[in-house]
């Protein structure tokens, strides 16, 4: 810890200007004294001796004058055993812990480890005395919930270290050391559980970064058949308000096959967080059989917290998201909403008085987000393993009109595009992902070709049905008719999907292969319906009858009795079209 | 004890600076002028420049008026005493009744930790179908009705406030029109509830400024009696004006405009509001209840806008009906998966299908020839509209329920409803008379 402190001398909202006389780093975490408390801040910006700083809290009661003391150090996380399962504030508080201290109030200046001292971990060293090791390799592990933790050598240490102690298997709590290694020019460093790494310098220790080719299973239909994410990929969900982004993305992190699901409320409404916060712990994840908590980091800085923490609180989730990647698992991180983060960078850029780009966003806006977007990846890890970090960010566009800048901004740095319609949404049809609009670049869990043809129909029916609202159902031909009625019936049984039903609500790639087979089928067959209303009559006894199917558990034998049941349907009315 | 202070330096809308020492940021001060006393709040800090926006506005001060800083951030008297009064945008009481000044409390406080918050769980039932069963209101719950100029939004959130079972109402206005404010009190009182209401009134005449203070009033009380057990319903009417007032002292301190002039903050600064909406467990509740006039009936108007990334749903009134399209209820599925099984079926289906009604009203309009099934679209149209939509309906959620089965049935075949078959075989009525 240094010594250096410096003076406020204007205050503007949480921006403070501070004199300082000796050196200070751009980026560095400073205290502004307020009576007794430390409000935490940050340099944003040095200019002779004057420092711009963003509070993390709320500047209320601070004077010219006021001290501030400067810690030498970056703004960082702590990286170690501990942080599955927690509730974070933007700035790796634990939530949980400073409710317990402080009572129902988030009290300003409270400051907690983000890893518990408490608890010991049971360590079980992987190397010896005088062994070689660089940043990243792997000392040892600690059992953590659903899987063995490894215990790394800091990323920072980039020089090559001969191991002069290792603490032999044991419990202890992370602030023991419990390694000692040398570097050539024989200065010694202590080994802990943790350490702290700058949240917004990337971890890069891996050997390679490789394109994603894998889908990341969501469970939900139409993002897995028809718009897919990739484990390591990025994709965005823009949408109005109340077109359902935030119960998509709770859906994706209930039911992603990830194995940890980072959840970054970033500036959002507190009480959708704590929805999960009260629900996962109840869930069983049917992948390890623990509960959905044990995978699950949530990042919570919720829009009546400090709006400075809400710009830091992305960066938090995404260092955080690298760690486990470099452990070798898939990490699924998802930020809502990165508009609320731009938001936040707007307002600091206009207390610093920069020249504002398009709707006053900053100039540099462009260039952040696609540096967030670009912290995701598969990377080929120094051991050889696979590691990803997949990232998915809401978007909430002003006025759900998309050509505003933090939307084109990230339209061009993701790989897949949901784009939720108010129009979908209206009219309850949900998830509201737009099926026309929407795209991605990554690989579905269902053949290409199916997809293309049902898309086909999709657009076809779509045609269609803007024909009808000219001409009428009477000048429409029976022929075009019968499209629109399938491009419907594919947007009922397979687009929409009842998320609040234990059942539909999550539908194994299996489960989906089949679906969409059926549907496919449908879509191809030709039928012979003597008029319009015959036809619409059979489309909506069909459409019935698949979404009683989509309601019934696929190990069940009523699952097989209504495919039967639709088979026969269609039959029906196919063998009516042979006799005619 | 403080020191007074008697050189103005310069006044800019409602923005006076002045230098002075060993000023806090956020404090009080009192300014005497010829015309009264008059409260300003410190806004900036810039070397021993400190700027301070004046509650009542600039109009008569003087460049040598006294200026006092009092060495406190804004505070407002809590108390039981406070049931049934009425206040300004400072505190002030604006009935006739005995100033107020015991246990002054802290307004603008921190968030809510939201490890501490817990899941909505009851609902508040209003007896308003569009509402009860589309749109369930919930304990906690932060909810905007957005509304045009000459809409009824004041009388339906009377209405609601009259019917809600809650314990408190505070009543925040902002920029009301006199007779608006009048006709508050008057229903309040003739509904019997003035006694358990507290009112913090701003009228269009008053000072801009000190509409600004008016939520965090409302919310800093409310919170203190949630606190204590109560569950408190906060009405905020009208949080446009509310805004406009953010912009004008923003655009005063020359803070560079984001959208059609409002500040880059107005997000952060409504959600600081909403965002105090909360269920404490153990303790009671503040629910929060707004209206938002949408200028030109534009929904992407930055307030609308903003405001509904922020509340949890809202509710659409227009042409004297709560429009079922947009309206939503973000907490209702809180809620609605206790009241009755087939509340959520009724719920999706009967919009589906009105959504349906409107495309085929729209075909009719334009001079279509309308088919067997548009026919029954046309009915099930008119006979939701008359059943649901009216306001002057009301009627307990059940009585909604059956009668949406019984308004399917008088129009549709079973299978043309997209409805579960199990939930068909149960409520459909058996005979359709």
């Amino acid at each position: 810890m240094s010594e250096k402190t410096g003076k406020i001398v204007g205050i503007s909202g949480n921006m403070i200007t501070v004199e300082f006389d000796s050196d200070i780093i751009q980026n560095e975490v400073g205290f502004a004294v307020c009576g007794d408390e430390k409000l935490k801040s940050e340099v944003v910006k040095i200019q002779g001796n004057k420092a711009f700083m963003q509070v993390f809290e709320s500047t209320k009661g601070l004077k010219i004058g006021s001290l501030v003391e400067f810690s030498g150090e970056m703004l960082a996380v702590e990286l170690g055993p501990g942080i599955l399962g927690m509730v974070y504030d933007g700035l790796q508080n634990p939530l949980n812990e400073l409710a317990q201290i402080h009572g129902s109030f988030l009290k300003r200046g409270a400051i907690e480890a983000a890893l518990t001292r408490e608890k010991n971990w049971e360590f079980t060293p992987c190397i010896k005395d005088g062994d070689q090791v660089t940043g990243g390799d792997v000392i040892g592990h600690v059992p953590e919930g659903i899987f063995k933790h490894p215990i790394f050598v800091p990323f920072h240490y980039t020089e090559s270290y001969t191991v002069s102690f290792i603490i032999k298997k044991g419990e202890y709590n992370v602030d023991k050391v419990i390694a000692k290694v040398k570097n050539e020019r024989d200065e010694e460093l202590d080994l802990k559980m943790y350490f702290n790494w700058p949240v917004k310098i990337p971890i890069t220790s891996y050997r390679e970064k490789l394109v994603p080719k894998d889908p990341l299973v969501t469970q939900t239909r139409i993002i897995d058949t028809f718009f897919p994410i990739a484990k390591g990929g990025t994709y965005c969900i823009p949408g109005p308000f109340g077109a359902g982004k935030t119960v998509l993305q709770q859906v994706t992190s209930r039911f992603a096959e990830a194995d940890v699901v980072i959840i970054a409320a970033c500036g959002e409404r507190a009480g959708e967080v704590v929805e999960t916060l009260r629900e996962f712990p109840e869930i069983t994840d049917p992948r390890t059989g623990k509960s959905l908590m044990e995978r699950t980091i949530i990042i919570c800085n919720t829009s009546s917290m400090p709006v400075a923490a809400r710009e830091a609180s992305v960066y938090t989730a995404a260092t955080l998201g690298e760690y486990y990647r470099q452990m070798g698992l898939d990490v699924l991180l998802l930020a809502d909403s990165t508009s609320r983060w731009a938001q936040a960078m707007r307002e600091l850029s206009g207390r610093l008085e920069e020249i504002p780009g398009e709707e006053a966003f900053p100039a540099y806006l462009e260039s952040r987000i696609a540096q967030f977007y670009e912290r995701a990846g598969l990377v080929e890890l120094n051991d050889g393993k696979m590691g990803s970090l997949t990232i998915g960010g809401t978007v909430s566009p002003a006025g759900g009109n998309f050509e505003e800048p933090v939307t084109q901004s990230t339209l061009k740095v993701v790989g897949a595009f949901h784009g939720l319609s108010r129009e979908r949404s209206d009219a309850r049809r949900y998830p509201a992902i737009h099926p026309l609009e929407s795209w991605s670049k990554y690989n579905s869990i269902n053949d290409k070709k199916l997809i293309s043809n049902a898309r086909d129909i999709l657009f076809k029916g779509n045609e269609v049905h803007q024909m009808m609202l000219v001409v009428g159902e009477e000048g429409t031909s029976l022929e075009d008719f019968v499209i629109y009625l399938k491009s419907e019936f594919l947007d009922n049984v397979y687009l929409q999907q009842n998320s609040f039903d234990d059942v539909d609500g999550a539908s194994s790639p299996k489960r989906q292969q089949i679906i969409f087979k059926k549907v496919d089928e449908i879509l191809k067959s030709k039928f012979t319906f003597k008029d319009k209303s015959t036809a619409r009559h059979f489309f909506n006894q069909l459409r019935q009858l698949f979404i009683d199917w989509n309601y019934i558990d696929m190990h069940e034998d009523k699952f097989k009795e209504q495919e039967n049941k639709i088979i026969k349907l269609i039959e029906e009315y196919s063998s009516d079209a042979e006799s005619l | 004890m403080q020191k007074v202070y008697n050189k103005i330096l310069s006044i800019t809308g409602n923005v006076i600076t002045v230098k002075a020492q060993n000023v806090a940021y956020e404090d009080l001060a009192e300014i005497t002028t010829s015309r009264g006393k008059s409260l300003a709040q410190v806004i900036k800090l810039e070397n021993d420049l400190v700027s301070l926006q004046v509650f009542s506005g600039s109009q008569g001060i003087a460049t040598n008026d006294e200026i006092r800083f009092l060495g406190n951030p804004m505070r407002v008297t809590f108390s039981e005493n406070m049931l049934g009064r009425i206040f300004n945008g400072s505190g002030v009481p604006r009935d006739k009744g005995a100033h107020l000044t015991e246990n002054l409390i802290e307004v603008a406080g921190p968030a809510v930790n939201p490890a501490k918050r817990i899941i909505p769980k009851n609902m508040i039932r209003t007896n308003i179908p569009m509402i009860d069963v589309f749109n369930s209101l919930v304990v906690s719950q932060k909810l905007p009705i957005f509304s045009v100029s000459g809409e009824p939004y004041n009388q339906l959130l009377a209405r609601i406030a009259l019917q809600a079972e809650v314990d408190m109402i505070i009543l925040g206005g902002i920029g009301l029109k006199y007779d608006e404010y009048m006709y508050f009190k008057k229903e309040l009182e003739e509904g019997g509830a003035l006694s358990r209401s507290i009112i913090f009134m701003h009228t269009a005449s008053d000072p801009i400024v000190e509409g600004l203070m008016v939520p965090d009033l409302s919310l800093a009380v409310a919170e203190k009696f949630a606190l204590k057990g109560k569950n408190v319903l906060v009405l905020l009417t009208d949080m446009t004006n509310y805004a406009d007032a953010l912009k004008e002292i923003a655009i005063t301190m020359e803070m560079v405009p984001s959208n059609r002039g409002y500040p880059g903050d107005l997000y952060s600064q409504l959600a600081a509001r909403y965002e105090k909406a909360v269920d404490f467990e153990g303790a009671g509740s503040v629910t929060i209840l707004a209206v938002t006039t949408m200028p030109g009936d534009d929904v992407t108007h930055p307030v609308p806008d903003n405001t509904g990334y922020i509340t949890e749903g809202q509710f659409y009134l227009k042409n004297g009906r709560i429009e079922p399209f947009g309206s939503l209820s973000r907490l209702k599925q809180q809620v609605n998966d206790k009241t009755r099984e087939d509340h959520r079926a009724i719920m999706d289906g009967m919009i589906q299908l009105y959504a349906q009604y409107r495309e085929t009203e729209e075909k009719r309009a334009m001079g279509f020839r309308m088919n067997e099934w548009d026919n029954k679209l046309l009915k099930y149209g008119v006979n939701f509209e008359a059943g649901m939509m009216d306001l002057s309906v009301n009627i307990s959620l059940e009585d909604a329920l059956d009668l949406g089965w019984k308004i399917m049935s008088q129009c549709f075949a079973p299978e043309e409803t997209g409805m579960k078959s199990e939930l068909i075989k149960k409520f459909w009525p058996k005979d359709n008379n």
